[in-house]
């Protein structure tokens, strides 16, 4: 059933506006949370309580210089921020913000694209934003740019594997990879963490390392290799690289709280308001990972690289065919 | 590191979100000094309007830094300035090269010159850093807040 193309362009600018303010006060958020647990005030002074700092970084990076370096790749270096901000804003698109409502006799649905394969385009869009940095690293024609780039895609793959495995289990269960499907699952059982605490756990652990946060910042980390990867970036690219981190980091945040926390499903509300319960869950995910973030130190590659592959990847197989066996023997239909 | 120590680390991180942070709201609250705090000095004068400062130039002498400038000239009767045979014509100390040890405080016989609390000393030009005789002797206009006992920062 397809809508009106009026109705689709409004939800695809009002899907678009609040991912953009998503990403604004997401900076403000982590720069005021991360101030706290080092026990001072963050940004506070530009604005009414430092709310207009995202404003103040973007008037700053647009004046910045906007250059190439002289051994680079034109035409790739300007196409890697690009990649990794479409690519993260896509996802957007995939996720459900509520059940369909019903305005003036149109039947809205509250998801940018309802496709029955939600969880495989979302994972296949997070396979493309590794070429991203891939592309920005070995693009800027800086050996130490490349090798950030190769540490960063070597990491992003191991940790890839992780965590479909640990989605699988969920899919197991739900029985299909719509995301509204899940959700009305979870809505007809309970939410999938009770049933698969161990695979939430390995998700939340690669989404951490997927989105290149702390403790598996290495590849961007300011004192390793100078920058990694976006070192020679500067100015509106950096922003759109910056862009393409965070709001990745919210469309992991978001698939983590539909596939294991019940997505916009809540109590008391009615499900066309869902997208309250969905934004709070999100954010107590976005709180974790800045938690983890001030707390922890970050991993040496080679103690990540381990981790991902020793550690994380048999766990997640091992979640993976329990949660087999126990379906095929109690719940067989 | 055991599991129990990394979750101990996310108790202290989170303590330390909830409780207040450390940071002082400066230029809006100032840091507090201590009362024997040296910062800007200050030429003293007599209750009754004569100055203390007999342009002896012990401090002159004392200072490590080399930063104080004193021509002396003899009182008159008709132009009587200090209290004593001379006074200082010339009073100036270059606050750029001033290390704020104290030391002309120390040297100073008559309790002339002494350093008073008043930190905030920056100028925009070069020049307004070499303080005269009447800067000298004026106060400082804002003094900040003296410390409290028990003070937390």
């Amino acid at each position: 059933m397809t809508e009106p193309f009026l109705i689709i362009l409004i939800e695809a600018l009002v899907t678009v506006v609040i991912v953009l303010n998503g990403f604004a006060f997401a900076t403000v958020w982590e720069r005021k949370l991360l101030g706290r647990f080092q026990a001072r005030y963050g940004p506070n002074r530009s604005g009414p309580n430092g709310y207009m700092q995202p404003l103040a970084d973007l008037l700053k990076l647009i004046f910045k210089e906007d250059f190439v370096p002289e051994g680079a790749n034109r035409l790739l270096f300007q196409l890697a921020p690009l990649v990794s901000v479409v690519t993260a804003v896509t996802a957007i698109a995939l996720i459900p913000f509520g059940d369909p409502i019903h305005v003036d006799g149109y039947r809205i649905q509250l998801v940018g694209a309802n496709v029955s394969v939600a969880v495989l385009v979302l994972f296949a869009l997070s396979g493309l934003a590794s070429y991203a940095l891939i592309l920005g690293g070995w693009a800027s024609g800086n050996k130490y740019s490349l090798l950030g780039a190769a540490r960063s895609a070597a990491q992003l793959v191991s940790y890839e594997v992780a965590m479909g495995l640990s989605v699988v289990g969920v899919l197991m269960i739900s029985r299909s990879l719509s995301l509204v499907d899940i959700v009305h699952g979870q809505q007809a059982s309970t939410w999938y963490i009770i049933f698969q605490p161990v695979g939430f756990v390995i998700f939340l652990v690669a989404a951490v390392a997927e989105t290149n946060r702390a403790p598996f910042d290495l590849p961007e980390a300011e004192s390793e290799l100078v920058a990694g990867y976006h070192t020679e970036y500067a100015g509106m690219k950096f922003a759109m690289f910056q862009m393409g981190e965070y709001v990745s980091m919210i469309v992991i945040s978001a698939l983590g709280a539909t596939l294991f926390l019940g997505g916009y499903a809540g109590p008391w509300l009615p499900s066309s308001l869902g997208f309250i319960w969905l934004l709070i869950k999100i954010i107590l995910l976005l709180f974790g990972f800045i938690w983890l973030r001030a707390t922890l130190p970050r991993l040496r590659y080679d103690q990540l690289m381990r981790f991902g592959w020793k550690v994380l990847l048999p766990v997640a197989t091992a979640n993976l065919v329990v949660t087999a066996i126990i379906l095929a023997v109690f719940f067989q239909t | 590191m055991s599991v129990q120590d990394q979750i101990k680390g996310f108790g202290i991180t989170f303590r330390t979100m909830l409780s207040r942070p450390l940071t002082l709201g400066y230029p809006e609250v100032k840091t507090p000094v201590f009362p024997r705090f040296r910062g800007r000095h200050q030429l003293w004068r007599y209750d009754n309007g004569l100055e203390k400062c007999v342009g002896c130039s012990l401090c002159v002498a004392a200072c490590p830094a080399d930063c104080i400038r004193v021509v002396a000239e003899e009182n008159t009767p008709e132009h009587r300035v200090s209290a004593g045979e001379r006074y200082a014509r010339i009073y100036e100390i270059n606050m750029s090269r001033c290390i704020f040890c104290g030391y002309c405080e120390l040297a100073c016989p008559f309790d002339a010159i002494t350093l008073e609390h008043s930190y905030e000393l920056s100028e925009r030009d070069r020049d307004r850093m070499v303080y005269t005789k009447d800067m000298l002797l004026t106060p400082a206009p804002k003094q900040p807040p003296l410390r409290t006992e028990g003070q937390r920062i």
